[in-house]
């Protein structure tokens, strides 16, 4: 049980990710044309899908439909 | 009439023939209130998908955004870390709420509030401020159909499309009065159908006319350094605190909002909303390509003060007149839906714990003047568009998001513990309610982009987001007043709800 628990630390990446724009507001290196401030932060988007679906399987009770 | 008009037409047409098939649903009793207000509470993952979809993803997403984007460049971006970041708060925050609910009958957040502190006044401030807020985001949708209908000209644009504007929400409070909640949920599949072909065709086509994104983005720099209060495609370090306080205010604010716990609640379980956690992104995908086409219109060269119609002025310029028509719908529909949702929300809130007190037992008298509050829900917004005046249309939800965070402490840390004080939680929504309202209201007045606010400590400056200021206030207030009222020794109300409610 504690050690299902601690799946949910992975929770907190996308805050600390996005929300510390020094991090990822410069132009390079662009993708398709898009300065990395936008893919970066719409990579984020499908990566914290991801986490989810993670943190959702991992933790998942056998009794759970 | 032209083929697009055809389409448009016949689209929402048939969406408004769905809204009142859509009782027919399930073999419903609608004048049961759990029918009505949240379609028997038996949405499965895929039925919840579309219907939160369609609710959360509104004209904030397909005009709002775009139109800041086009106006002051990369801030208008902040949307889409907002609209990720929610989605970690529903998956643990919204799927206790749910839990809770669902073992004490609860449709609304103040019918929790006041379980939990047994506190009637606390319980109307909750309510007041659901529907306090619900009414500028319906204006946001008000605005989104308006620039289409203005767009699509001829008998549409008669009046200054306030005529169309009207016999749509006529026909929006008739067939939400007639279904409730299953309405939008059955309307939700085609509209998020036509909202993920109008924007994959949108992003295949208009970049690749306007000579590819590295072309678009040389383009938009110049223009936006030139706008009267200029921009940039990449943020100023002074933007850093506004841009994140922004984002991370509005997605702890996006989900107490009536209309999303409505959605919310209709689920049959918690693992559906745990699951639709980790796939409704998707939309926030579409989010941030929409908010893109804010930078292809200034590629394109189009030059308007009217920054809502950005998106249909690309969609006119760039698709053959029938996908017009088709993208227009996927517009007024999108809009139509979260409105719908909205004001069964808002309504849900006004006859459940505003006419009368939170009881588990709710006779269909209620049902009829939740019903009946549906429609003036509708009136109310309608007055609002007609006396708010904002700059850009994101300021509607901005406000509103203010108002809605407000009830944070109390619900959400509520969820959690029952340290906290109920006429210390009511002291500090005061305080928050009347911090927020005088900060956004002095920035409209003085015709600021959006309602970012510059806060003034010893002598330092840090711009941010209005919300978020009031929130703490209201925050600090609340531990401050708890800690004094505890000192002396002041009856901190009944707890209904026990430890097992919750798991």
């Amino acid at each position: 049980m504690k050690t299902k628990r601690a799946w949910y630390w992975l929770l907190l990446a996308p805050f600390v990710g996005t929300l510390w724009p020094p991090f990822y507001n410069h132009a390079d290196p662009a993708l398709f044309g898009l300065p990395f401030f936008y893919w970066y932060q719409l990579l984020w988007v499908i990566v914290t899908s991801a986490i989810l679906g993670l943190v959702f399987l991992m933790t998942r009770e056998r009794s759970d439909v | 009439m032209s083929s697009g008009t055809l389409i448009f037409v016949a689209l929402v047409v048939g969406v408004t023939v769905l809204g009142f098939v859509a009782s027919r649903w399930g073999h419903a009793n609608l004048k049961s209130f759990d029918e009505w207000a949240l379609g028997g509470r038996r949405f499965g993952t895929l039925v919840s998908w579309f219907l939160l979809g369609g609710d959360l993803y509104t004209a904030y997403t397909f005009v709002a955004v775009p139109a800041l984007v086009y106006g002051v460049g990369a801030f208008g971006f902040f949307a889409v870390p907002y609209a990720t970041i929610a989605y970690p708060i529903v998956y643990v925050l919204l799927a206790r709420f749910w839990t809770v609910a669902k073992k004490r009958g609860y449709i609304t957040t103040a019918d929790f509030v006041r379980d939990r502190y047994g506190d009637r006044t606390l319980e109307i401030a909750v309510a007041v401020t659901g529907v306090l807020a619900a009414m500028p985001y319906i204006a946001l949708q008000l605005v989104g159909m308006k620039t289409v209908f203005l767009q699509i000209g001829g008998i549409f644009g008669a009046g200054g499309g306030v005529v169309a504007l009207a016999v749509a929400f006529v026909v929006l409070g008739a067939y939400t009065y007639t279904s409730g909640l299953r309405a939008p949920a059955m309307i939700a599949f085609v509209k998020d159908t036509l909202i993920y072909l109008t924007v994959i065709a949108a992003i295949i086509v208009i970049p690749a006319k306007l000579g590819g994104w590295a072309h678009i983005f040389r383009a938009v720099g110049p223009v936006l350094a030139h706008r009267p209060t200029p921009g940039a495609v990449l943020l100023t370090p002074q933007m850093y605190f506004a841009y994140a306080t922004t984002a991370l205010a509005s997605s702890l604010s996006l989900f107490i909002y009536p209309h999303s716990i409505t959605s919310i609640l209709a689920a049959k379980s918690k693992q559906v909303i745990q699951r639709n956690a980790a796939l409704l992104p998707a939309y926030s995908v579409l989010l941030g390509l929409l908010a893109l086409l804010g930078y292809c219109a200034i590629a394109a060269g189009i030059a308007t003060k009217d920054t809502n119609a950005i998106v249909p002025m690309l969609f006119a310029r760039f698709f053959p007149d029938w996908f017009a028509g088709v993208a227009y719908a996927a517009i007024v529909i999108g809009a139509l839906v979260p409105a719908a949702i909205m004001a069964i929300g808002a309504a849900n809130l006004f006859a459940s714990n505003i006419f009368r007190h939170f009881s588990p037992e709710r006779s269909h008298t209620l049902t009829r003047a939740a019903k009946f509050l549906c429609l003036a829900m509708c009136a109310l917004a309608l007055l609002f568009v007609a006396f708010v005046k904002v700059q850009y249309a994101i300021d509607f939800q901005l406000l509103g998001g203010s108002w809605m965070l407000q009830i944070f402490p109390a619900l959400i840390f509520g969820l959690y513990t029952r340290w906290f004080h109920p006429k210390a939680l009511l002291i500090g929504w005061l305080c928050g309610m009347t911090a927020a309202t005088v900060m956004g209201f002095s920035n409209i007045a003085t015709g600021k982009i959006v309602i970012e606010f510059p806060l003034h400590v010893f002598g330092f400056s840090l711009t941010g987001f209005v919300a978020f200021y009031a929130l703490l206030l209201n925050i600090g207030i609340a531990a401050l007043l708890t800690w004094l009222l505890g000192a002396a020794k002041v009856d901190p109300g009944v707890d209904a709800t026990t430890i097992g409610d919750y798991a």
